[in-house]
């Protein structure tokens, strides 16, 4: 979308770099806030702000559909799924369950392990990178086309998987009446 | 290419991959320190996004601009399968959730050790 702005491509380098420290900085910060809190109800908020933030880098990275498919099916309709679950399965929505302490420190250790050395192989990779121009765009009609071209199975595969996920979760998520325990139900 | 630093210099995949890189870290951090069920979810959804993010940027710019001006978009569509998929984990995770809280009375994932609930 930066193309739409009547500026010097210096200038569209800029307002990129500004962008992108605005929603990495969001992203960053709320997916800590996640690690670090204790409650689920702020935990599952500052998802929101990070699912939000990756969507915006989609907008950066050129690519519209993917940001808007996050926004309407992640932040729309994953997150409101675990924010009714939260509510469905706690007495308490502030109960809290906490790890013991040397597994926080076992589990801090080895994520700085991995940061480390993710971060370092990110750096020291040689790769060639393909410069894009600012103004390359990735029109939907090819989206589409690949969708239902080059993609169909996988395409029709996930089209049934989705039909088996509602029925198998309508199904296990049912009700249960009292005395219902050993009716034979396949629980 | 210039590498991530203070001053950010253009923005190029790099800073993508590390950005990805801390998404990825924090959920997992998350998925190890949560007895709550629930936490451990957000925490699968954090290192999904994660993934996408480098999908995405790899699509941008290692795939998607070819030289010869064709498009290519394996890596967006990698990344819609993914947020599809991940709805359908979610669906069928909070339904096992709900049971297991039928069941148990709690979401504390130390107690569902036994077979039968």
């Amino acid at each position: 979308m930066l193309d739409l702005l009547p500026s010097s491509s210096e200038q569209a380098a800029l307002i990129e770099q500004a962008l992108f420290t605005l929603f990495a900085a969001i992203a960053g910060g709320s997916v800590l806030i996640v690690a670090v809190s204790r409650n689920i109800v702020r935990q599952a908020v500052a998802l929101l702000f990070c699912l939000a933030a990756v969507a915006g880098l989609y907008f950066l990275l050129g690519a519209e559909f993917i940001a808007a498919a996050q926004l309407v099916i992640y932040a729309g309709g994953t997150l409101i799924l675990i924010i009714f679950g939260v509510m469905l399965t706690s007495k308490s929505p502030f109960a809290r369950f906490q790890a013991n302490r040397s597994e926080m420190i076992v589990a801090a250790v080895l994520s700085f392990v991995l940061l480390g050395s993710l971060v370092a192989g990110v750096l020291l990779t040689p790769r060639t990178v393909i410069a894009p121009s600012p103004a390359q765009r990735y029109p939907m009609a090819t989206l589409g086309q690949a969708l239902l071209g080059d993609y169909l199975v996988p395409f029709e595969l996930i089209s049934i998987l989705l039909l088996v996920v509602m029925v198998g979760a309508a199904y296990l998520a049912k009700a249960r009446k009292p005395g219902d325990r050993d009716s034979g139900s396949a629980r | 290419m210039p590498v991530a630093s203070p001053i950010l210099g253009t923005i190029g995949l790099n800073h993508y991959l590390i950005l990805g890189a801390l998404l990825f870290v924090a959920g997992t951090f998350t998925i190890l320190t949560r007895r709550n069920a629930i936490g451990i979810l957000i925490g699968v959804e954090i290192v999904l996004n994660a993934a996408n993010l480098n999908l995405v940027a790899f699509n941008r710019f290692a795939h998607g601009a070819a030289a010869d001006g064709s498009v290519r978009l394996d890596g967006q569509i990698f990344a819609l399968f993914v947020i599809v998929l991940a709805a359908a984990e979610a669906a069928v995770a909070l339904a096992i959730f709900l049971n297991f809280y039928n069941n148990f009375s709690s979401i504390d994932v130390e107690r569902g050790n036994t077979l039968k609930g």
